[in-house]
């Protein structure tokens, strides 16, 4: 019949318009402010500055070794090093960034800087509702804007926050390890093996970093832990 | 107490009784002029706030029938979304091309609107609520929509841009093929109320048989003179499935493509209140104008009906729009001249043998040949103009 096609779409649209009345299925829209679609976990959308401990500013990684500073391909962060050495969350004297800027306008979240970082002092957030009325200074994060403690990179990212911490506890172990074996060599040695094994940190008791201070963020508990106590071990042997 | 005393007849006239009562307070040598602009004001209002609640009603109704929410956050379910819009357009920068002819370019939105505004002088929008009684109205309507035309082009040509230009000679080609099956479609009313004025075609289709009114609808010169018109009305305000001249994909906005702010307004204002004007139209020509489609309803003012039935055409364009798609400019033209034109003049033919057959015992034969005369060439029409696919097997030359 002539005009089919027109009645049969016609119909398709009446039931479509219906429809969207009768069954939430059909509204796929997500209402943004008010709803949010969960994020998935590989989510990254503006780099943080991890920091050990309670305090953000002696628990920061960064070094200020400026890596992710020339790696950046739209040159979007501003590091000063600073002149002296601090004492980090491990204990060891290190340079500290004195200005650490991340201009999230400019930044185009390709996670390079993340990738480059041999300190693992810097991750991708997942936070991306980042408005504001100041489109200068609002979007210019310092460095205390962008610290973030562990237990939140854990909440956000946590498979990829406990590897970190594995692979970090493993190296301070081993870096220990050689330390005291090249310190008093016989003694040592049996311990030197042993990888990640944070046994023996844990009878010498630790006066400086405490037990993280209740966050408010969520705490995934367990890989902190060996870090933690990991940390401990170096700061007596130094 | 004042309640208790208006008649249902009272209802129906009060603007036109309050219209009396203001009149009476301003001195004869002026009544003329007050007459007229008491009578001007309220479509000024009336027609442009249709103009805004139709505009959410489009954009929600066709989310919905994309299966989206559409605007839902300007007051109670996005129902103030055109004050925020219109907030905006107005507060936007005007911009113009520096090398357009700004005194056209300045003077076609507004010769446009006044365009739109001007067809509704001699639309009946309620029992005695007409503003000119035009003895010619219909050919009036026509004339002033023919005004549209020219501003389209001065506002095309003006802007001295391609787009705007490809935009005004689509829409002019396509209006001044679509007026002609436009006005074709019309004549068999004026044919049978011998009236070429709107008020005498709504009185010539007042009345009932038992609850059923005598719209021209209800004939098959009627209703296929109805079709006819709603669709060249439809491509006659430049809307889907007809909207080559704004054809977003291909030239953006068409002929209002250099125009921003709230000239950029006065065109979709203008676009609205032809869509309107052609509407209210073919409720007048076919629909009864502002009388009740059934008897015992009569007791619901007449304008009231007039906007329900304006209203009920403007859900069913939306509708459409939701629904089809964009035809080509070939096929365009090609339904424009090869069917529409040619159903239009046998549709007169038809309407000239309803009024010379004879009613009364033999009413179902005469039913029957006229929707015979109709149908068949209708259907060898659109069989023959149906494009046969030809198939060639295509040969790459530099392939082998």
């Amino acid at each position: 019949m002539i005009g089919n096609g027109i009645l049969k779409g016609l119909a398709e649209t009446a039931r479509n318009f219906f429809g969207s009345y009768v069954s939430k299925d059909r509204l796929t829209t997500v209402q943004y402010p008010e709803q949010h679609i969960p994020q998935i976990e590989a989510t990254r959308d503006f780099p943080f500055l991890v920091y050990d401990g309670a305090d953000w500013e002696s628990g920061m990684r960064c070094v200020a070794c400026q890596i992710c500073e020339k790696e950046c391909p739209p040159k979007c962060i501003l590091i000063t090093k600073s002149t002296d050495k601090k004492p980090d969350a491990v204990g060891k004297p290190q340079f500290y960034p004195a200005v650490f800027d991340i201009d999230i306008s400019v930044c185009m979240s390709c996670q390079i800087c993340v990738e480059v970082c041999p300190f693992d002092a810097i991750k991708m957030d997942v936070q991306f509702d980042l408005p504001t009325d100041d489109r200068f200074g609002g979007l210019l994060l310092d460095r205390h804007k962008l610290a973030k403690s562990n237990e939140y990179y854990h909440q956000i990212h946590p498979t990829e926050a406990t590897a970190v911490d594995t692979a970090l506890a493993a190296e301070r172990a081993k870096a220990a390890a050689a330390k005291a074996a090249a310190a008093t060599p016989k003694p040592a040695a049996p311990a030197a093996p042993a990888p990640a094994a944070p046994k023996p940190a844990s009878s010498t008791a630790t006066p400086a970093p405490a037990p993280v201070a209740p966050m408010p963020v969520k705490p995934a508990e367990p890989p902190i832990k060996p870090l933690a106590s990991e940390s401990s071990k170096p700061g007596e042997t130094k | 107490m004042i309640a208790a005393a208006l008649t249902t007849q009272d209802v129906d006239q009060i603007f036109v009784l309050i219209k009396h009562a203001l009149l009476a307070c301003v001195p004869a040598a002026l009544q003329p002029i007050a007459s007229a602009v008491l009578s001007i004001i309220p479509i000024l209002v009336a027609f442009p706030l249709l103009f805004a609640i139709t505009t959410v009603l489009e954009r929600k109704g066709l989310g919905r029938m994309q299966n989206r929410y559409g605007p839902n956050r300007v007051g109670p379910a996005g129902f103030f979304q055109p004050i925020a819009d219109g907030i905006k357009s107005l507060t936007k920068e005007d911009v113009v091309p520096l090398s357009a002819d700004h005194a056209v370019h300045f003077l076609a939105p507004i010769l446009l609107v006044i365009a739109a505004f001007l067809g509704y002088a001699v639309l009946p929008i309620g029992r005695n609520m007409v503003l000119v009684n035009l003895n010619a109205g219909v050919l009036f309507f026509f004339a002033v929509g023919s005004v549209v035309e020219l501003s389209v082009f001065m506002a095309g040509w003006s802007s001295r841009s391609k787009y705007s230009l490809l935009g005004a000679m689509r829409a002019i080609a396509q209006m001044i093929s679509y007026e002609v099956p436009l006005v074709l479609a019309s004549v068999v009313v004026i044919m049978q109320a011998g009236s070429l004025s709107l008020v005498t075609i709504v009185e010539s289709q007042s009345g009932y048989t038992g609850i059923f009114p005598h719209w021209y609808l209800f004939t098959p010169w009627g209703i296929a003179g109805f079709i006819l018109f709603m669709i060249a009305a439809t491509a006659e305000s430049n809307r889907s499935p007809f909207d080559l001249p704004e054809g977003e994909s291909e030239i953006i906005a068409g002929y209002f493509i250099e125009y921003s702010g709230f000239k950029f307004a006065l065109f979709f204002l203008a676009e609205y209140l032809g869509m309107f004007a052609t509407s209210s139209l073919a409720i007048t020509l076919f629909l009864g104008g502002w009388a009740a489609p059934l008897s015992f309803l009569t007791f619901i003012p007449s304008y009231v009906w007039f906007f329900l039935k304006l209203l009920v055409l403007i859900c069913f364009f939306i509708w459409i729009r939701g629904t089809l798609p964009r035809l080509r400019m070939d096929q365009l033209m090609g339904f424009a001249w090869k069917f529409i034109l040619p159903m239009a003049l046998l549709n007169i033919f038809v309407a000239g043998l309803w009024r010379f057959l004879p009613a009364g015992p033999l009413n179902s034969i005469r039913w029957l040949v006229c929707i015979g005369v109709l149908a068949a060439p209708c259907i060898v029409l659109s069989f023959s103009l149906k494009q046969k696919k030809k198939l060639l097997v295509r040969t790459y030359h530099f392939a082998e």
